[in-house]
């Protein structure tokens, strides 16, 4: 007996009801359930859906810890109360209880508002439409948290995740049904509505926005700032921060994204679980260098001079671009939804490149929005379908082809 | 009613909620997304749509058995065009800040395919009085998710009704705002009032079962 049993109770007892749904959803939230969905939405392999979820999260949750950590680091180090790591990935200034602590507190919240509210609205309408809840939301909620900036207001949050959810993927008919990524609509939300808290130098590192009201109102406190290597960049300002700092992760960003090696390491964790699809994200890679390259060149021509307001992203190294901004977790976690991507094999290239592609020419020539893979992803979503029957068309033709030349 | 008989005021009625021009046959999408940020250009709008369609209608309606068939989308056009210039003048005249706001949207209500539709689909056939209705019917019945979707956005996207600050004031940080509260920057961009249109649709289907088609 105990608190499963009595669970069990209750879903024997509301079984055929109304309610129903939200009993069973509990239930298979806590415990492992004998019916998990198999077959349907997207799955090819033995796994049922929450298996591949799962593994999404666990890929997730390095990033987690580390933003954890990052955020606190950042907020002292910007503070000045303690000195800049030195000594690689594993350095003492970074991993103490001390960042930790603080960024922990900071997400926590963050956290729970994105699952509680997100997965509030899932049962509200498995109730309504009278279904089985749906696991979609479980990557979804972790993803939320870890492409927002840390200081976000929470109550913005509430409204986005609520947006996102029901407009993003249950007017659309639920998980597996959805167009674009809930996580990035909930995020293109936040930044479309609430732009002061999603860019600009402040967000990023915590408390830095309190500290400019309190100088505003008088305090004689050091301002904190944390500007993105995006930003500084989109304005020709130099970049302080070295390449394995960029590489590492231990640079100013949204809470989850800064650290390549992690979001690499999970990327490969999913291509070898082949949750992932490795053909997305390597073209992704790809479109990205490449575009990257064109502007290098363009720079190198000579077309391009530092009086241009293009100057300082153009003449980034084309490789750089990978390490800064969320391109690296986009491309990992956001462009292989397999719901939202593409499904056909070469679809997936064509899709993936044009991702990496479009993310660097939005990042170049919007620097209103620097963070251009978010809306390059959510774009290449709606384009998922077309390249899909494009490609589906091309290769009915071809056989077709070949079939009238054996007749002939 | 007792001054319309039951099948007129049905001409009046229907376009209003269960055949809304907007929200059912999904007609003149593309200025209810471009000037219903603010509810003031909506309801100039609105008005502006109202009298265009109903004398337009009326006007049809009258010239409907001398109209040759081959040219009538011309004359259509002619008797919109000086409906729509009369409007435009008066808006220049004694709004003028206003009809700037509305800028060419006012010009355009030429093109709005609610008006030709209802004069193809109505006045050619029908006689003045109930064309006149119809026209006010389709009329209200845009202007009216007009409204609704401009007192939206401009709540949710300004913080202000007809300009007044009904929220208090983002800048000095009175009202609602005192406690964190920001406006919606994506409510006063053109993709969210195309899903507040849908949001609409979806409540005005969801009470109504009858209309949702396979």
């Amino acid at each position: 007996m105990g608190l499963k049993q009595n669970l069990h109770n209750l879903r024997e007892k509301y079984k055929g009801t109304k309610m129903a749904p939200a009993f069973n959803a509990l239930h298979t939230f806590l415990y492992t359930p004998n019916d998990t969905a198999h077959g349907g939405t997207h799955i090819k392999a033995a796994d049922d859906l929450k298996r591949t979820m799962n593994t999404v999260i666990m890929a997730l949750i390095p990033c987690l810890i580390f933003g954890m950590f990052n955020a606190g680091y950042q907020h002292y180090l910007a503070a000045g109360e303690i000195e800049a790591v030195t000594s690689g990935f594993f350095s003492s200034e970074f991993w103490t209880l001390q960042n930790f602590t603080l960024g922990f507190w900071k997400i926590l919240p963050i956290l729970i508002i994105s699952y509680g509210v997100g997965l509030g609205v899932e049962f509200l309408f498995a109730v309504i439409k009278g279904h089985e809840v749906e696991e979609g939301y479980l990557v979804t909620g972790m993803l939320v948290p870890l492409i927002v900036p840390i200081d976000i207001p929470l109550w913005m949050l509430v409204v986005a995740v609520i947006f996102g959810v029901v407009i993003g993927k249950e007017v659309f008919g639920g998980t597996g049904m959805n167009i674009l990524n809930p996580a990035l609509t909930i995020r293109a939300f936040l930044f479309f509505a609430y732009p002061t808290w999603m860019s600009g130098d402040k967000v990023w590192v915590e408390g830095a926005v309190e500290r400019t009201k309190e100088i505003a109102n008088g305090s004689t406190a050091d301002a904190i700032s944390g500007e993105t290597i995006l930003g500084s960049l989109a304005q020709s300002h130099g970049v302080d921060y070295s390449v394995m700092d960029m590489f590492y992760g231990f640079i100013p960003g949204s809470i989850g994204e800064t650290s390549t090696l992690l979001i690499l390491l999970g990327g490969l964790f999913l291509v070898f679980t082949k949750i992932g699809s490795w053909r997305i994200m390597l073209s992704s890679v790809i479109g990205a260098l490449v575009m990257g390259y064109i502007f290098n060149l363009v720079v190198a021509a000579g077309w391009i001079t530092d009086t241009s307001k293009f100057y300082g992203l153009m003449s980034t190294e084309f490789w750089h671009h990978l390490l800064i901004g969320g391109m690296a977790f986009g491309i990992v976690y956001m462009a292989t939804d397999p719901v939202t991507a593409s499904q056909t094999n070469k679809g997936k290239w064509i899709y993936g490149f044009l991702i990496g592609f479009v993310s660097i020419m939005i990042r170049v020539f919007n620097p209103a929005y620097p963070e251009g893979v978010m809306l390059a992803i959510l774009l290449m979503n709606v384009f998922a379908p077309t390249i899909d029957h494009y490609v589906v068309q091309g290769n009915v033709k071809r056989r077709l082809k070949r079939a009238k030349i054996k007749t002939a | 009613m007792g001054l319309l008989s039951k099948k007129d005021s049905k001409l009046i009625l229907d376009p209003l909620a269960d055949n809304n021009p907007i929200t059912i046959q999904v007609l003149g999408i593309c200025s209810a997304l471009a000037i219903t940020a603010q509810l003031k250009p909506s309801i100039v709008m609105a008005i502006s749509v109202v009298f265009v369609l109903s004398v337009g209608n009326v006007v049809i309606s009258l010239m409907r058995n001398i109209i040759p068939s081959k040219i009538r989308i011309i004359v259509q056009l002619i008797v919109v065009a000086t409906l729509v210039i009369i409007v435009d003048q008066v808006l220049k005249a004694f709004a003028y800040t206003l009809s700037k706001e509305l800028s060419v949207f006012i010009g355009l209500i030429i093109t709005n395919c609610i008006i030709m539709g209802r004069f193809e689909a109505f006045a050619l056939a029908n006689k003045p009085w109930q064309s006149f209705l119809d026209g006010l019917g389709n009329a209200a019945g845009y202007g009216l998710i007009l409204i609704i979707v401009g007192f939206f956005r401009e709540l949710l996207g300004s913080g202000t009704l007809f300009g007044f600050k009904v929220l208090g004031d983002s800048v000095e940080k009175t009202g609602l705002y005192a406690i964190g509260y920001e406006n919606n920057g994506f409510m006063v961009l053109p993709p969210m009032a195309l899903i507040v249109v849908g949001l609409i649709i979806w409540v005005q289907r969801s009470r109504n079962k009858e209309l949702i088609e396979d």
